[in-house]
């Protein structure tokens, strides 16, 4: 069983149509990340992966139907939906009873380790901490959750580069083993490139690709090309070009890699710059609207 | 009241030594009615607040007593009642503070939750909006009831005890007023007058809580409009004003079916001193205005709960 498995999954606002008819597949054990420019619908499909938005097409999660059986996909499921929804007015030691409470799968002893590597005071209101303290107390929380799906929408949002850092390492030494699967949003792709196993690309409601790391590692090469060797490497049909200092920078999808040797300094390129160029050559993409990237 | 939770409690603790699946289904119930009174602290500092300051002032009426009340000489007959209106004014005083309490609670427990976004963290957890909904419900329905009972019980005993200070001081005997004053008597009436009041206003939380469910933004003025509105147009379309008098009939109509107001031969209610024979349970729970709010209640109920689901942050 598909840990998440779409097909035609739609979803309008009025006239707006927010995700457009996606397949998907994502299979147990996997780190997907999910990028596209503002506005391009993955808030939107996570939402309904979530089950806090009603859907047109196909969806299970986990083997249920998110939108109709939420609350008992949740005990399978944790997410951390934006670093600002823990209630302003709770204690820190409340948010761990309430847990505790309420969730069969919440591990209080590990969460109160999590907790004891921050300066996060058991007494402490959630309105008294910092930005990072409160996403630190979150990703607690969240940890603690045995959880066979974890999804995150933007979880480093304004956050400085430390905590993202922190975030992510834990995410990974902690939290990650093959059994589970996380779905992540986010802007700093680069931060995040060499902690996916997958990356789907997002626009206008549409994935514009989506392969594994492996794939996307030996199918994507740029190269920075020899001044005399322009022609030539353009005539190998690159899929995106940039100049920087002077010199050229192609970017080829499924060309040799020793052929291209030959052409100039060969490097796999970062998602950020794969992200560049795919969306700029989405018909109609003013430069501007593709942020983050880069 | 335990709002201070540093503590771990026993309940939480088990629930890493049992299955998963043995969760009673009872738990997010009883701590999401626990979130709210964590979150809402006015829900029992008010009426405690309130219970303090009529202590205040009973105190000051013992110390400078009112020339022509008290133990003055009066009609024995009326005796009881005089001495029991202080008793009646504190259960009184508290049974209105919380229900101003819980209509300001119920405007807001639906749209709090929206409005600070955390609506995303309670649906991140296996809490459904069933429970959610009950939960929130219990409060002005069940919670905020007992608590005014409890704290009214508590401070009419403390009354008691400093009058009786009071008369020992004053080198009188207290055994007169301990057996003129029916405190147990007017306490089951109190029981049973919380009971009644909690019932028949029952679909106007219910209301309150389904429009602070709906409402993007002024919950006061969507819970309210909608009704003046009808009355008006009632009124200048048909000349007549029944939309109204049934609105007044949910607040105050309570009285003519649960108690008896007028019974021959005797002098009318003093609502300062109702006795256990003026009570008619069986009237009230046969009168179709009771079951019409009641289903009302639950109509509300079960929209908020669908309506729940498609909520999101505003």
């Amino acid at each position: 069983m598909a840990c998440i498995e779409a097909r035609g999954l739609r979803k309008a606002f009025g006239t707006t149509v927010a995700v457009d008819g996606i397949d998907l597949r994502v299979e147990e054990g996997r780190i997907l990340g999910l990028i596209g420019p503002n506005g391009a619908g993955k808030t939107t499909a996570l939402n309904a992966i979530l089950g806090l938005t009603p859907y047109q097409g196909e969806l299970m999660v986990l083997g249920r139907d998110p939108w109709t059986e939420r609350d008992q996909l949740m005990r399978d499921v944790s997410f951390v939906a934006d670093v600002a929804v823990l209630p302003r007015w709770m204690r820190v030691s409340q948010a761990l009873d309430y847990v505790a409470g309420v969730h069969p799968r919440f591990d209080r002893a590990k969460a109160e380790g999590f907790l004891a590597k921050t300066t996060i005071k058991r007494a402490s209101k959630v309105r008294e901490l910092s930005k990072g303290m409160v996403a630190q107390l979150h990703l607690a929380l969240v940890m603690a959750i045995d959880a066979k799906l974890l999804v995150l929408d933007e979880p480093t949002l304004g956050l400085d580069i430390l905590y993202r850092k922190q975030f992510y390492d834990s995410l990974l030494n902690d939290y990650f083993d093959r059994s589970r699967t996380i779905v992540v949003t986010t802007h700093q792709v680069e931060e995040i490139q060499d902690v996916l196993t997958d990356v789907m690309f997002i626009n206008r409601g549409r994935i514009v690709l989506h392969c594994s790391m492996e794939e996307f590692e030996s199918r994507y090469v740029e190269v920075t090309v020899h001044p005399g060797q322009v022609a030539a490497a353009r005539a190998l049909k690159p899929i995106h070009e940039r100049q920087v200092f002077g010199r050229s920078i192609l970017l080829f999808d499924g060309v040799d890699r020793q052929q291209l040797a030959a052409l100039g300094d060969v490097r796999t390129p970062s998602i950020a710059d794969l992200f560049v160029a795919v969306m700029g050559n989405q018909a109609g993409m003013a430069p501007g609207m593709v942020e983050g990237a880069a | 009241m335990n709002t201070q939770s540093d503590a771990v409690p026993e309940a939480s603790r088990d629930s890493q030594g049992i299955a998963p699946a043995a969760m009673s289904p009872t738990r997010p119930m009883y701590w999401s009615v626990r979130r709210e009174l964590w979150e809402n602290r006015s829900l029992y500092i008010a009426p405690l607040a309130v219970a303090a300051l009529g202590l205040f002032g009973f105190l000051i009426s013992l110390i400078f007593p009112p020339k022509d009340s008290g133990l003055a000489p009066l009609d024995p007959a009326y005796r009881p009642a005089a001495l029991a209106m202080p008793y009646s004014h504190a259960a009184m005083l508290l049974i209105l503070t919380a229900f101003i309490v819980g209509i300001f609670y119920s405007l807001d427990a639906l749209h709090g939750e929206r409005r600070d976004r955390s609506i995303l963290f309670w649906k991140s957890l296996p809490v459904s909006d069933l429970t959610t909904v009950l939960s929130k419900a219990s409060i002005p329905l069940l919670v905020l009831p007992l608590l005014v009972f409890a704290i009214t019980v508590l401070l009419q005993q403390i009354m008691r005890l400093l009058s009786t200070a009071a008369l020992l001081m004053s080198g009188g005997s207290a055994v007169t007023m301990w057996r003129q004053l029916p405190l147990f008597q007017m306490e089951l009436v109190l029981l049973y007058a919380l009971a009644v009041m909690t019932l028949w206003y029952a679909p106007l939380y219910g209301w309150l809580l389904l429009v602070s469910g709906w409402a993007r933004r002024t919950t006061f003025l969507w819970a309210v409009l909608p009704l003046v509105a009808i009355g008006l147009v009632e009124r200048i379309t048909f000349h007549s004003s029944y939309f109204g008098s049934m609105l007044k009939d949910r607040l105050i109509g309570f009285a003519a079916d649960a108690f008896v107001l007028h019974a021959p031969g005797s002098p009318p209610l003093d609502p300062h001193f109702i006795l256990l024979n003026q009570l008619t349970p069986g009237r009230f729970l046969s009168s179709p205005g009771l079951w019409m709010g009641l289903a009302v209640a639950a109509a509300c109920l079960v929209a908020a709960v669908r309506l729940r689901r498609y909520r999101e942050p505003i």
